[in-house]
């Protein structure tokens, strides 16, 4: 493969796109409802309707209103249909023939659009794309397709006009920052490994890792991206192992996500065949392969060195660091580690550049961040906005607030390691430090929305309940740190507390926050701190006197 | 019969699937560190993980049996016991859960007389639960028999897993 190549696949892929092309959402939500087989009706739609020729039907990836599937866009106009079934099909290629040849005088009643139309509905209107761009425009399994949107061309720029050192800049420059959950300086993480064997003769393996374990309970959006744009995530990786210089890559994925995992089968392949992946990489001395590894269902396999742990194929068990994976991971070898969505940032800033990336988003957080909004929310579903986008514009106007006139009450981020931001701070623009502020984290990006319904000791329990399933024993103060504290919130949602096990119930989350081994134990705790504070009211409803 | 040390290698019970995931392991050169792919492989292909079965990967594999006893026990995806013939699965995530996904699972667990985690005495059903499926944009979310289902109720999900039961689909 060279750049003519690539190039003339482009061309010929844009020129496709000039037609009328009906693209059904067939992955994630929408598969569940149904999408594949409204694809398949809009197919025989078409060829009824003797449009074969004018009109093409694909099936793509997430278009973000998962709730409201399976989704159909009509394209270039971009009309979106929601909750399409098999029925509906040939309305919608009615209503389309009316366009495409003007002489047809159908009679037919046309299918009405959706009343989320992608150019005037909030939910599309405050999103920027960058992970997402491609999502719901291509289809993920063929590989031209992502080619003709500008794929590999950041690949193509490092290995054939940039030194390793210069990447490794431009994404410090960048101001890129992890989004597994610490929102660790990515340049920087890049450097570290890069550094690692720079002085000795013999130049040590390395690894570049991709984490797509995704346990936090309520989070889809590394499902979503692997599913609907798989070929960023693998490019990302390339140009990773490029700048830190590792020549082999693993893909850790949850097991729960088999078509995620079928689609990067089909993504690595296909780019095997055409020379992006394997050796000497667009003619360069560039060697990387990637292979995947399935998870099998532990949480605690989303925390780096316990992943590591597994893909050597022993329990997944977190040790302490340091040493850090990039002087020690993976086999003992300096192993850089990324989140799914920060590796399917780095083509596109590679592209475009570090000063357009570090334009978007606030002071210490650059560019946007995908949440996966879900919980008692009208639209629910997958929203990139720009860091600083505040919680109010996401839930409220994004998300259409609560269903049936209800009052949204908090809002729950990171997962099992976060905590709930009361309604009353919905006003604070959304990065790194704010939340961790407003005491929870920006996690993963999982996003739920809790109405007045919600009990939140039920939350705090609940959270409480699965750390306790997920500890993996390694360390006592969250073996049975957990257990204990699972008690304690029991007891006092029975209604048989008294104002000391309260106290009790403090000074244990302080215990298993400061003594854990490892972020699991570290951060279980948070719930329960986040809910005391916002909320101690519900716990002292609860407590006897 | 168990595998011993006499007879490595070729199953004795001649059962093909064991040629299967002999291919499996061969792939990987019987290296220590693909056991979690030759164990997702075997529950593939016997649906669950009987002790004989961990160690003949044991033997396979050059590895203690402890050590594919431990691995296999650690994750929740690995089954030592036989499941039932149709399995429901509720996501209690996060997302599933303040929708009312635990309703789901008690009205299930009241209907067929099991608890999550069982099968009913006839083999015909497991009820398990899951942490998050990915679905949260379609909550509650349960999985019959592979098959991910979407904005459940109590009673949408009681006549799914009836139809599930009755007609096998
Ligand atoms: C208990 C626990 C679970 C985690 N789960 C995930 C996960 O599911 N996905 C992820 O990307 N990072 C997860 N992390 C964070 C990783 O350890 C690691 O920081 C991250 O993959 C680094 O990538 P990043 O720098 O791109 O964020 C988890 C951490 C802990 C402590
Ligand atoms: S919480 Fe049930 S699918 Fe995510």
């Amino acid at each position: 493969m060279d750049i003519e190549e690539l190039n003339a696949i482009a061309q010929r892929e844009n020129q496709k796109q000039q037609k009328t092309c009906i693209r059904c959402c067939t992955v994630g939500g929408c598969l569940s409802a149904n999408g594949l087989a409204v694809k398949e009706h809009l197919e025989e739609a078409v060829t009824a309707a003797g449009l074969g020729g004018k009109v093409s039907v694909a099936g793509v990836g997430c278009m973000g209103l998962c709730s409201q599937g399976p989704l159909v866009r009509v394209d270039p106009e971009g009309t979106l249909y929601d909750r399409v079934t098999t029925d509906n099909a040939s309305e919608i290629v009615a209503s389309l023939s009316n366009n495409v040849s003007a002489m047809d005088e159908l009679s037919l009643k046309t299918y009405p659009a959706s009343q989320y139309q992608p150019h005037n509905h909030p939910f599309f209107t405050r999103q920027l794309k960058i992970v997402l761009e491609n999502s719901g425009k291509i289809d993920p399994e063929n590989i031209e397709e992502y080619i003709g949107a500008d794929g590999y061309q950041g690949l193509y720029k490092v290995l054939r006009e940039m030194t390793p050192e210069s990447v490794v800049e431009t994404i410090t420059r960048s101001g890129l920052r992890g989004r597994g959950g610490a929102g660790y300086p990515t340049g920087l993480k890049w450097a570290t490994v890069a550094k690692v064997g720079e002085t000795p003769r013999s130049v040590p393996q390395k690894f570049v890792i991709c984490n797509a374990d995704e346990g936090d309970p309520g989070a889809f959006m590394d499902r979503s991206v692997l599913e609907s744009d798989p070929h960023r995530v693998i490019e990302g990786m390339a140009i990773a192992a490029y700048a830190v210089g590792a020549n082999q890559g693993y893909i850790y994925v949850r097991g729960e996500y088999p078509l995620a995992i079928n689609h990067l089968q089909t993504a690595i392949r296909q780019a095997k065949r055409l020379g992006l992946l394997g050796s000497q990489i667009f003619e360069s001395p560039f060697d990387f392969k990637i292979d995947l590894r399935i998870g099998a269902g532990a949480f605690v396999c989303g925390e780096e060195t316990a992943l590591m742990a597994s893909i050597e194929g022993k329990r997944g068990i977190p040790r302490p660091r340091p040493p850090y994976p990039a002087e020690s991971g993976l086999w003992g070898c300096p192993t850089l580690i990324n989140n799914v969505e920060t590796f399917a940032n780095v083509p596109t800033i590679i592209r475009k550049g570090a000063d357009w990336f570090s334009n978007i988003g606030t002071e210490t957080s650059k560019g946007t961040k995908v949440f996966s909004l879900a919980g008692k929310v009208c639209n629910t579903g997958l929203i990139e906005v720009p860091m600083g986008t505040t919680l109010q514009q996401i839930v409220e106007e994004m998300g259409g607030g609560v269903p049936d006139g209800g009052k949204a009450k908090a809002v729950q981020t990171g997962g099992p390691s976060g905590g709930c931001i009361p309604a009353a701070a919905f006003d604070t623009p959304v990065d790194y430090e704010s939340l961790t502020k407003l005491g929870s984290i920006m996690g993963s990006g999982g996003a739920i929305v809790m109405d007045e319904s919600t009990n939140m000791v039920d939350v705090a329990r609940f959270f409480m309940e699965f750390c306790m399933d997920e500890s993996c024993g390694k360390c006592v103060p969250c073996r049975a740190g957990t257990v204990q504290l699972y008690q304690l919130l029991t007891k006092i949602r029975e209604g048989k507390a008294d104002l000391t096990d309260l106290e009790k119930l403090e000074e244990l989350c302080h215990m298993v926050k400061y003594t854990s081994l490892c972020g699991l134990g570290q951060s279980a705790p948070n719930p329960v701190f986040s809910t005391l504070r916002y909320f101690r009211d519900e716990y002292l409803g609860l407590i006897s006197t | 019969m168990p595998i011993t040390k006499k007879n490595p290698k070729v199953h004795p019970s001649g059962d093909k699937r064991f040629r299967m995931l002999e291919a499996t392991m061969k792939r990987y050169q019987y290296a220590s560190d693909a056991l979690i792919e030759v164990l997702h492989q075997a529950q593939e292909l016997f649906g669950y993980l009987e002790e004989d079965l961990l160690l003949y990967i044991a033997h396979s594999l050059k590895l203690p049996p402890s050590r594919v006893y431990g691995v296999a026990t650690f994750y929740h995806f690995f089954s030592l016991k036989q499941k039932g013939a149709h399995t429901c699965v509720v996501c209690m995530g996060t997302a599933c859960y303040v929708k009312g996904a635990a309703n789901l699972l008690t009205t299930l667990e009241q209907q067929h007389h099991i608890k999550a985690g069982e099968t009913s005495p006839d083999g015909q059903l497991s009820l398990v639960t899951a942490r998050c499926l990915g679905a949260c944009g379609i909550a509650p979310a349960v999985v019959v028999d592979g098959n991910v289902e979407g904005h459940q109720t109590s009673e949408s999900v009681i006549s799914r897993v009836k139809e599930c039961l009755d007609h096998g689909y």
